[in-house]
């Protein structure tokens, strides 16, 4: 994005620089040429000219257009992440980043990301409103509590960029930074074996999902007090009150910290509230591990999100399906 | 020529003593009144930044702790937004001059006026406690959660301060579209008025409209942080990008009061020192009013990285670019009213040079953060810093300074020193740009706002932005101390020293309490200077 970005720059640089070098020059040879030279002197008999305002109101706004027309274009693309995004999830805390990586790395206010890859960063706070703001990728977000906001970019050069919390929020907000540090895909690979035995992302949300015994109600063949989130992520849920949304990231954390928000049409309101119970990046394995059951073959429970075979990445626990697990 | 005299009896010798101003009713002084205390505050707030710029000499955070730093910039912003840029123009010229310009003796409410002014030093009183007993670090913007859930410090206080100043503007605001409604002189027709006046009657509609939503944001702030209710702080149900949505649409339109009465200024000087009409009269009245209109739809652009959607930011950028049309079109009108005027190189016509070239510089800025693709990039960084400064500093102020000394005469019966003035405007100009010009570059290249530490590539533009505010301050103590002198040994000016149009120029310097012996009558346009060199042939 960035070329896209410092080209628009750089044009509106050579615009700016062009208006006010012509106005400065007209009130220059005008304050001299036309410097009084006797007492008495007024100046011409001149109130104004209608061709004149029309054309400098609608050459200006024909030019705002086009910047607006240009930069909305590609604003578009820095908001729309491609398909083949690679995951991260972040979480902003009075004074740190944490990153989890789908593979079950986690850092902090360091963001390792392979070379090539567009990476999307999927965001909340546990305070206060910050800011992740990658300066030499041009991009920022605010990372706001109680909602997931998103950014994404593609590193095309390896080395390490400026990290910053771009939004003011205490103390030590300008303590708050970090790096990002860009590496070739195999290296990028081995970094991420080299973490000892973590788990996946997936899997620890798999185990908070039965630490919690969300698995005795959300069974995964619908028959359950809950609905199945077998292929839930993603798809258009009704809801009790008639609504159909997409079943997204927000929506996934809004019904487990506050179920009878948006309650799936069919469904008692009988789910208890999570809220302080399971933090921000629990919230977030549990997330990943609703993602993760999408079954491509109708072999429900598969967890196709996760790379399972990555290197040094413990396997998960072959999921069983939910059906055959005993309540707690 | 000879020298005038000052006159035997004017507004400022019919009474003396404390009370005989403290219980005024006449607008020219409460005018002075304000003048006084928006100068205490603006040392004030130039204090903080000094201590900033001081602070940001060197990468690390050196000489004063986070906390205090937060609470300076904090501070920096509160005091000068609230106390100084808001009322400035307004409550001191525009105070002084509505009545004069249109030919009426006083404000339509004298005694609202003078409320006014109490309103607002109770404010400040409230603020200044706020700073004393150990200060705020909110940013003045106040953001939630931080000030409702986090922060330890003394927001309520300030949020009170601010809370109670604003009365203070709606007041001026209703006083003044009430006489300028009701109290024209005879034959002063609405497009005779002086554009001065439209540019204060556009502005008065933004504080009667818009400064209500600032009252009850920072009530609910307070109100928050107090009783717990969960409007902003999504821990208590609430949602902090609302707080957001409701500050903007005050202080977005807050941008205009402050510029707004500056660009009335600008006309008014660019005609006297050009002795000619302003071109494109109404193109410039309207324009006032388009800006006050379209300044009320534009306050998300201040959000376009707080998880807005895509199609509601194209919106409001559509509309910013919208905005800043009128203000291009008064610019083009300034510069075209100089073409065959007789131009007279005068300390105020400097300083509208100024105005003119760093306003230029500071609405073109605005269209690098109207685009949605590039305000990702800088948003929050020191093009921010730098593009408000420009319009904030470079227009308002200079605005400001312009109409201090044009009308300074007017006020107090006798002359700036004008040598200085001109190298005051030269300093002010060279300082304020290599103060904040650097921070384009900064915040181009990344630095955040509001950071007390960065990293050492930023150093030396800082360095070269901290010299250029010790110029900058410098360039502000000159005129303190000259228009001081003037007070006593300034040369009398005279009713009309400029031979300025306009009614307030008819009547001596300094005025009678009632301004005008008889009530004038207009018969022409307000800059018809070419009619009046044709009486005087």
């Amino acid at each position: 994005m960035a070329p896209q970005v410092d080209n628009l720059y750089f044009f509106l640089v050579a615009l700016t620089a062009f208006f006010a070098t012509l106005i400065a020059l007209l009130v220059a040879i005008f304050a001299v040429k036309y410097r009084r030279t006797h007492a008495a002197q007024v100046g011409a008999p001149i109130t104004g000219s209608v061709p004149l305002e029309l054309m400098w109101s609608i050459i200006p706004f024909g030019i705002a257009m086009m910047i607006f027309a240009w930069s909305a274009n590609v604003y578009f693309s820095i908001s729309r992440p491609p398909d083949d995004t690679m995951e991260i999830y972040a979480v902003g805390k009075r004074w740190m980043w944490k990153f989890q990586h789908i593979d079950g790395q986690r850092e902090i206010n360091e963001l390792h990301v392979p070379l090539g890859r567009p990476v999307k960063v999927t965001m909340t706070s546990e305070d206060v409103i910050h800011d992740l703001y990658l300066p030499s990728f041009r991009v920022k977000a605010d990372v706001i509590p109680g909602r997931y906001t998103t950014l994404w970019f593609n590193a095309t050069k390896p080395g390490e960029y400026h990290l910053f919390c771009a939004e003011y929020c205490g103390t030590k907000h300008s303590g708050m930074i970090g790096r990002v540090v860009v590496m070739e895909p195999t290296a990028y690979q081995a970094w991420l074996s080299g973490g000892g035995s973590e788990m996946s992302l997936a899997a620890r949300g798999q185990r908070t999902f039965e630490d919690l015994a969300c698995h005795t109600c959300h069974l995964a063949d619908a028959s359950g007090r809950g609905p199945s989130l077998q292929n839930v992520f993603g798809s258009q849920v009704k809801l009790s009150d008639g609504r159909t949304i997409t079943a997204d990231e927000g929506y996934l954390r809004e019904s487990i910290l506050n179920p009878q928000a948006k309650l799936v049409a069919g469904y008692q309101p009988l789910m208890p509230t999570f809220q302080g119970l399971v933090n921000e990046e629990a919230l977030m394995g549990l997330i990943e591990y609703i993602k993760s059951l999408q079954s491509a073959a109708g072999s429900p429970g598969t967890p196709t999100g996760v790379p399972s075979g990555a290197p040094g990445t413990p396997q998960p626990q072959p999921p069983l399906t939910q059906g055959e697990r005993k309540p707690q | 020529m000879t020298t005038p005299l000052l006159p035997r009896e004017h507004y400022l010798n019919i009474r003396y003593g404390i009370l005989s101003w403290l219980l005024t009713k006449d607008h020219k002084r409460i005018a002075l009144l304000y003048l006084i205390s928006i100068t205490a505050f603006f040392f004030l707030g130039g204090l903080f930044a000094v201590l900033i710029r001081l602070e940001l000499a060197t990468p690390q955070g050196d000489l004063v702790s986070s906390d205090t730093y937060n609470k300076m910039f904090t501070m920096h912003g509160v005091v000068m937004v609230f106390f100084f840029l808001i009322p400035s123009i307004p409550a001191v010229l525009g105070n002084f001059l509505i009545p004069m310009m249109i030919g009426a003796k006083d404000l339509a409410f004298p005694k609202l006026n003078l409320l006014s002014w109490y309103i607002y030093m109770l404010g400040g009183i409230f603020t200044l406690w706020a700073v004393v007993v150990g200060g705020v670090d909110t940013g003045w913007t106040f953001y939630t959660p931080y000030s409702t859930a986090a922060s330890n410090t003394n927001v309520v206080a300030t949020g009170v301060g601010v809370f109670i100043t604003g009365f203070s503007s709606i007041l001026t605001g209703l006083n003044f579209i009430v006489t300028i409604h009701r109290m024209r002189a005879p034959g002063l027709t609405w497009f005779r008025l002086p554009l001065f006046i439209w540019a204060h009657y556009a502005t008065s509609l933004i504080q009667i409209l818009g400064t209500p939503v600032i009252a009850i944001t920072v009530l609910l702030v307070a109100l928050e942080r107090g009783l717990h209710i969960g409007i902003f702080d999504p821990a208590l149900g609430g949602d902090p990008v609302l707080f957001q949505h409701l500050f903007w649409f005050y202080s977005h339109p807050a941008v205009y009061i402050m510029i707004l009465p500056a660009m009335g200024v600008v006309s008014e000087v660019v005609a006297c020192f050009s002795r000619k009409n302003v071109f494109g009269y109404s193109f410039v009245a309207f324009s006032s009013l388009a800006i006050a209109v379209f300044g009320f739809l534009v306050w998300a652009h201040h959000m376009f990285v707080a998880g807005m959607s895509v199609y509601a930011a194209m919106v409001f950028s559509f509309l910013s670019y919208a905005v800043a049309i009128p203000s291009a079109v008064k610019v083009f009108n300034w510069t075209a009213t100089l073409y065959r005027g007789s131009i007279v190189w005068q300390a105020p016509l400097l300083f509208v040079f100024g105005f003119i070239g760093l306003f230029t510089i500071g609405g073109m800025t605005g269209l690098f953060l109207a685009a949605l693709a590039i305000d990702v990039h800088v948003h929050d960084t020191y093009f921010i810093v730098a593009h408000f400064h420009y319009i904030m500093v470079g227009g308002a102020i200079m605005g400001f300074m312009a109409a201090l000394h044009f009308w300074w005469p007017k006020m107090t019966g006798r002359m700036y020193p004008e040598g200085w003035a001109k190298f005051s405007a030269l300093v002010i100009f060279v300082g304020f740009n290599l103060t904040f010009f650097p921070q384009f570059i900064l915040g181009y290249l990344g630095m955040p706002r509001r950071y007390h530490a960065y990293p050492e590539e930023f150093q030396v533009l800082n360095v070269m932005s901290s010299a250029g505010a010790t110029i900058l301050a410098v360039g502000y103590l000159i005129p303190m101390v000259y228009f001081l002198w003037s007070l006593r040994y300034g040369p009398v000016a005279g009713p009309n020293p400029w031979g300025a149009t306009g009614l307030e120029w008819t009547t001596q310097s300094p005025p009678l309490t009632e301004n005008f012996p008889i009530t004038p009558v207009v018969t022409e346009g307000a800059y018809e200077y070419n009619k009046r060199e044709m009486r005087v042939v």
